[in-house]
């Protein structure tokens, strides 16, 4: 339910009204507008209880563990939240010229800096969105790296096929055609393959290590050094950046590009579409062509934004201002709370966590993908056999799941595993929350075991039963309309 | 039980492909591709008279857990499509190999046909794949 649909005539709330009528005599008569805006017209406790309802629906990491894997649900420190709340930053204009903001710019430096240091890259920008448009600046600076030098043959771009759907999806909105490599049965890289599909016409691989079936690609460094003996780039993928994060860094794997997602691996809060911000890293192959703005620091501890005219090489800019800034401090404030050694810990306990969990499933009885290979900071439970013998799918699993208190996994991702559910933990869930997702998965099993239809009728305890996902997907209802 | 009926030929990529007998096939998915990619939401055929090479991806079938391309196993002129797929993906679901077929490709080279799996090498290769 909306707000406008408990909207009444007449109904007004007075905390946010003003304490004085507003005059729009200094406005020109054209410009006035002449009938009232159709905002709801709600009383002050209607929009309390309707705004706390809403939030009492939500499925969230504040409120359930949320193993969704490929998405870092972790805890959103608040410590985080308040000193990105500071009013110094808030009160902020973004028009303010940079010698009102040095204290805004000083931090997005040295996040800057960080990043470049945690992921061996020689800069970084910040700027960028979104993890998807992350990618799209990371592939279109490959782009403009071969186009810089009339390395116009270069018409290729090679993604695993355990890629994230991203990943093909940016190469060809970059003009690249897509070229797949498979995975070997021990979920590296099938290097055969790579060989095969290496070529002049190679312009770089889009690579995410740990990859999305939840291993880390142990031959990272002989792929490199075939793909850059190709005259191709490598761009890393930062989904998966928490496993390794302060124990391994892209740059020396020797990537030439990566984006980070700041809202993962950098606990900003996500979901729900964004904000995110999906800073890029490069090495001093493709520092020309870094998206902007950036900050630049100069002599005297002064900062101000690079522009154009400082980096006439730059691909441009992806959105306005300087990005999702409130985003940007929340990230900066996490990983100086962490510290250089805390990032370690990071990886320590997201890599524990999984393989905690997928040994105490294994133990159970639940088939895992790459049962010979340590999981990083995800896993993927195959329900294949569950599927067949008791006709209860990943997709029955995971509505069940939310009955019980647990938001489901990622379902059907990676394609290539049959009945997948990719699971990461994080590691900001305590043992006894790990050991509760067993159990839950356990008692599904046995529910099925029982009585599969009323597995398969999940969920019974939510706002909403079972949704059509055929319809929704072919009958896109998106817009709200007023009831006559 | 999946279907895999013994006078089509499959590929890798299961399709199937049945020989009109004129110089012409008709190819749509299998009932394996069907149960893997579960409801079907949406269909995109290629053009009507399109020139398709061999291996080559030519229509996208998406559901509610995937996209994925669609390849044809032989080279030639796409010469019919299946329209009511447009209104009714679920078709390639309830009649995988009937009424779920998604385009017709007048052969340029019948040799090509030489490559693809009968029914019980397809049966083989997805019993291989659980």
């Amino acid at each position: 339910m909306l707000i406008y649909d408990i909207s009444r005539p007449g109904r007004r709330a007075f905390a946010q009204a003003p304490y004085r009528e507003p005059s729009a005599d200094s406005l020109p008569r054209r410009f006035r507008r002449q009938s009232p805006p159709r905002l709801p017209q709600v009383s002050e406790l209607e929009v309390v209880r309707h705004y706390t309802r809403l939030s009492q629906k939500n499925f969230s990491i504040d409120t359930h563990f949320y193993p969704l894997g490929s998405c870092t649900m972790k805890y959103n420190p608040r410590g985080a939240n308040q000193l990105a709340m500071l009013p110094q930053f808030l009160g902020r204009h973004p028009l303010a010229p940079d010698t009102h903001g040095q204290g805004v710019l000083a931090c997005l430096y040295e996040l800057q800096q960080e990043l470049a240091v945690v992921t061996g890259m020689d800069e970084v920008a910040l700027s960028v969105m979104a993890g998807a448009q992350g990618e799209l600046a990371g592939v279109a600076m490959i782009r403009a790296y071969h186009e810089a030098r009339g390395d116009t043959a270069r018409t290729e771009i090679l993604v695993p096929d355990a890629a994230h759907g991203t990943n093909p999806a940016t190469a060809t909105m970059c003009g690249y055609k897509v070229r797949e490599i498979p995975t070997g049965a021990d979920g590296d890289v099938d290097m055969a393959a790579l060989d095969t599909a290496l070529g002049p016409q190679t312009a770089g691989i889009m690579l995410t290590n740990p990859s999305t079936v939840g291993v880390f690609e142990r031959r990272i460094q002989e792929i490199a050094a075939r793909v850059h003996e190709a005259g191709g780039l490598l761009y890393y993928d930062g989904a998966n950046l928490n496993a390794i994060l302060g124990k391994a860094r892209p740059g020396d794997m020797g990537f030439d590009v990566i984006h980070l997602n700041l809202h993962k691996t950098f606990s900003t809060p996500h979901g729900g579409g964004g904000p995110g911000a999906g800073a890029v890293g490069v090495n001093q192959r493709l520092l020309p062509y870094l998206p902007l703005p950036r900050v630049g620091q100069e002599k005297g501890d002064r900062y101000r934004w690079l522009t154009e005219a400082d980096c006439p090489e730059s691909i441009g800019r992806l959105g306005t201002f300087g990005g999702n800034i409130g985003i940007l401090l929340r990230a900066y404030a996490y990983l100086r709370m962490l510290g250089r050694d805390g990032m370690v810990r990071v990886a320590d306990y997201s890599t524990l966590s999984a393989n905690y969990l997928m040994k105490r499933l294994q133990a159970e009885g639940f088939t895992v993908a790459y049962p010979e290979r340590r999981a990083s900071h995800e896993f993927i439970v195959s329900l294949k056999k569950e599927a067949k013998e008791l006709g209860v799918n990943a997709m029955d699993f995971a509505k069940r799941l939310l009955d019980l208190g647990y938001h489901a996994p990622t379902t059907y991702f990676p394609l290539l595993i049959p009945e997948a559910l990719l699971i990461e933990p994080t590691e900001t869930e305590s043992k006894r929350e790990l050991d509760g997702f067993v159990e839950a998965m356990v008692r599904i099993r046995k529910e099925a075991e029982e009585d599969p239809d009323a597995v398969k009728g999940a969920p019974y305890r939510l706002p909403v039963r079972r949704l059509d996902d055929v319809r929704a997907a072919r009958d896109l209802d998106l817009r709200w309309e007023e009831h006559s | 039980m999946t279907q895999v009926p013994n006078d089509l030929k499959y590929t890798q990529n299961h399709e199937w492909v049945r020989l009109e007998g004129d110089g012409q096939v008709t190819i749509g998915v299998t009932d394996h591709a069907q149960e893997s990619l579960g409801d079907l939401v949406f269909v995109e055929p290629p053009e009507a008279g399109a020139i398709v090479r061999a291996e080559e991806a030519c229509a996208v079938v998406e559901s509610v857990k995937a996209a994925s391309d669609v390849y044809t196993p032989v080279s030639g002129e796409v010469v019919e499509i299946n329209e009511t797929l447009a209104d009714s993906p679920e078709l390639i679901n309830t009649d995988p190999y009937g009424e779920g077929w998604i385009m017709r490709i007048q052969l340029a080279d019948a040799s090509e046909l030489d490559t693809l799996l009968d029914a019980a090498a397809y049966q083989e290769l997805i019993a291989d794949e659980g």
